[in-house]
């Protein structure tokens, strides 16, 4: 399977989630927008060596995965675009930042501020845990739990629906409009890729990518077929009515939209100012 | 490129969507001005093909590995930069939704480091100087791989100086700096030398699609009030940026002068006044001393302190499948 038809799939997968019956699909999107942008805002604005309430912020995403009937295998997949800059950015923490903070022994965990020198090392084993050791794990889980708190708001709410949230918040007509353009088109605009590829393999099957001579004519024809494309959908838009914006039926507000954010921000606020 | 919610501290995230939702604002006001209501489904349709050209590996002659499409580049080389930008807004938010490349919270990094310098420099800088007086393949070539180069190589260090100021790596800048800048200027010529293939074949089949050919600028020889200021606003938050770097270690003119008449910069106060104000601002400040509270404390890790919170972990992993049994019950009686 090449990257195209993967993509694809993980697409087909996550409009079936959208598309399920689930409370937490029928919840207000600006809710679960707002509370997306604030989990992660309140995950990133811990303290390098926060670990702890780091830890204690893993309820959301575990309550997302499971009451949310989601896959984790899913989510944790998600991270493979992001891991590279994360990893690098990262690793090399505990090879700068060599300041112990804590020993981890046989007997319990020691301060670094008590010295080691009263006690017999050939007793008991000492594992120094350093800034940069713990700087580094809190960057993973900050990255994690940003994953995952995506991929729970977009896997049980649709593009549709957060461009409607968009809208709420006065983001220019403009551009939702070009977001939900640019959603609808992609699947199609995806399987022409496919298309074109699985084309290009059975005339050359021992090509890797696509040949430097083939770059501009392969690409450059596509290109010319989803500008005259963009004239028909323009032109069918027009006949259905188009009139440079598009109706997005109202959402009524229940309840539950403002009780279960609502909860989840005390949580949060609780957890991050303990 | 594209940043992780992880990389980035919330006054870095909240600093640059500021300054791209500003680019964004301009952008929307300029397409509006142009009042061409088929633009709208061709940005679209552009940004969805933009997006899927990004899945197609182009192999590099001699290396072994593959490059894609500057987006940037090639949006605004056909929609003209502010189209080309309000595009890229949407790919980008798109990709971050759909396939978790990039993160909400560093969306307004992103759109920076790729759209805004793809589109606004690569057009206004480089394409449009190049092209004013018409066209040509080396015209093209030429304004493709300078604009990729040049913008990459701006990303790239957008990306440094953003990491380095939300203070979550303790990488120096430099070493960061020489691993970040030669990478992208390799990806960068690749990358140019592709979206140079595809915008010559344009040229060459269909060359009134291709934007800004053999137009006269109207502020050509001069800079506009409205770039001018636009300029050193961008100048003064790169500035204001990096030289608070070094200021913030040194006190500030009043502190400095308190210092000098009574020894200490700060006053000390007595009294229930002082004692309540004291409390309610400790209880409210949400930045004390311009950090998070408690943000310089390591006293929050301990063993203690870890075994306690993987112990409401596994609480809430407990509740959680309760609640899904006892909802699924429920809904099966009724």
């Amino acid at each position: 399977m090449n990257s195209i038809e993967k993509n694809l799939n993980e697409l087909n997968k996550l409009e079936t989630l959208q598309q399920r019956s689930h409370w937490m699909n029928e919840l207000h999107p600006l809710g679960k927008l707002f509370l997306s942008v604030l989990y992660i805002f309140i995950v990133v604005s811990f303290d390098k060596y926060d670990l702890v309430s780091l830890i204690m912020m893993s309820i959301y995403p575990i309550f997302g995965f499971i009451v949310g009937e989601l896959s984790l295998k899913d989510g944790l997949y998600r991270m493979r675009l992001i891991l590279p800059l994360v990893l690098f950015v990262g690793i090399l923490n505990p090879f700068f930042d060599k300041n112990v903070l804590f020993y981890i022994t046989s007997n319990g965990v020691i301060p670094s501020d008590l010295s080691l020198s009263g006690y017999s090392l050939a007793t008991f084993t000492v594992i120094p845990v350093t800034g940069g050791v713990l700087s580094m794990i809190t960057l993973m889980l900050k990255g994690f739990y940003a994953v995952l708190s995506a991929y729970i708001l977009i896997a049980t709410t649709s593009i549709d629906d957060i461009c409607y949230a968009l809208n709420l918040i006065h983001v220019p007509k403009t551009i939702v409009i070009v977001i939900m353009l640019i959603y609808r088109y992609f699947g199609v605009m995806a399987m022409e890729a496919d298309r074109i590829v699985t084309a290009y393999r059975l005339r050359a099957p021992s090509q890797k990518g696509i040949h430097y001579k083939a770059w501009g004519t392969l690409v450059g024809q596509w290109l010319l077929r989803s500008m005259d494309k963009a004239g028909i959908v323009y032109e069918s838009m027009l006949l259905r009515g188009f009139k440079g914006d598009f109706r997005i039926k109202k959402k009524k507000l229940k309840l539950s939209d403002f009780v279960y954010p609502a909860l989840w921000i005390v949580i949060f606020l609780f957890i991050r100012w303990k | 490129m594209h940043m992780a919610d992880a990389l980035v501290a919330p006054a870095v995230a909240g600093t640059m969507y500021v300054l791209s939702t500003g680019a964004a604002g301009v952008s929307v006001k300029k397409v509006r001005e142009e009042n061409d209501p088929k633009k709208i489904p061709v940005m679209g349709v552009m940004g969805a093909f933009v997006f899927a050209t990004q899945m197609l590996n182009f192999t590099i002659p001699g290396t072994g590995s593959s490059g894609h499409l500057c987006g940037g580049m090639m949006l605004s080389a056909i929609l003209g930069p502010y189209a080309g930008f309000l595009t890229m807004i949407g790919v980008l938010l798109v990709q971050c939704l759909l396939f978790a490349d990039g993160g909400l919270l560093a969306l307004g990094c992103n759109i920076w480091n790729m759209a805004f310098y793809g589109c606004f420099v690569g057009a206004l800088l480089i394409w449009r100087p190049i092209m004013r007086k018409g066209a040509s393949r080396i015209k093209i070539i030429a304004a493709s791989i300078l604009g990729c180069v040049l913008t990459l190589q701006m990303g790239a260090f957008s990306v440094t100086i953003e990491t380095l100021l939300s203070g979550v790596t303790e990488l120096p800048f430099t070493v960061f700096l020489a691993t970040m800048q030669p990478i992208h200027l390799a990806i960068g010529f690749v990358e140019g030398l592709i979206t140079a293939a595809v915008l010559v074949f344009i040229y060459e089949a269909r060359p009134e699609l291709l934007w800004g050919i053999g137009e006269k600028s109207s502020a050509e020889g001069k800079l506009s009030l409205k770039n001018t200021v636009l300029v050193i606003a961008v100048a003064a938050a790169i500035c204001g940026g990096a030289i608070s770097l070094f200021a913030s270690a040194f006190p500030d003119g009043l502190e400095w002068s308190m210092e000098q008449v009574a020894g200490t910069s700060e006053l000390e106060a007595e009294g229930g006044a002082y004692s309540a104000a004291k409390s309610i601002q400790e209880t409210t400040a949400l930045l004390p001393d311009y950090a998070f509270k408690g943000s310089e404390s390591a006293v929050g890790t301990s063993f203690s302190g870890i075994a306690g919170s993987l112990v409401v972990v596994l609480i809430t992993v407990g509740a959680c499948y309760a609640f899904k049994f006892f909802s699924k019950q429920l809904k099966n009686n009724s």
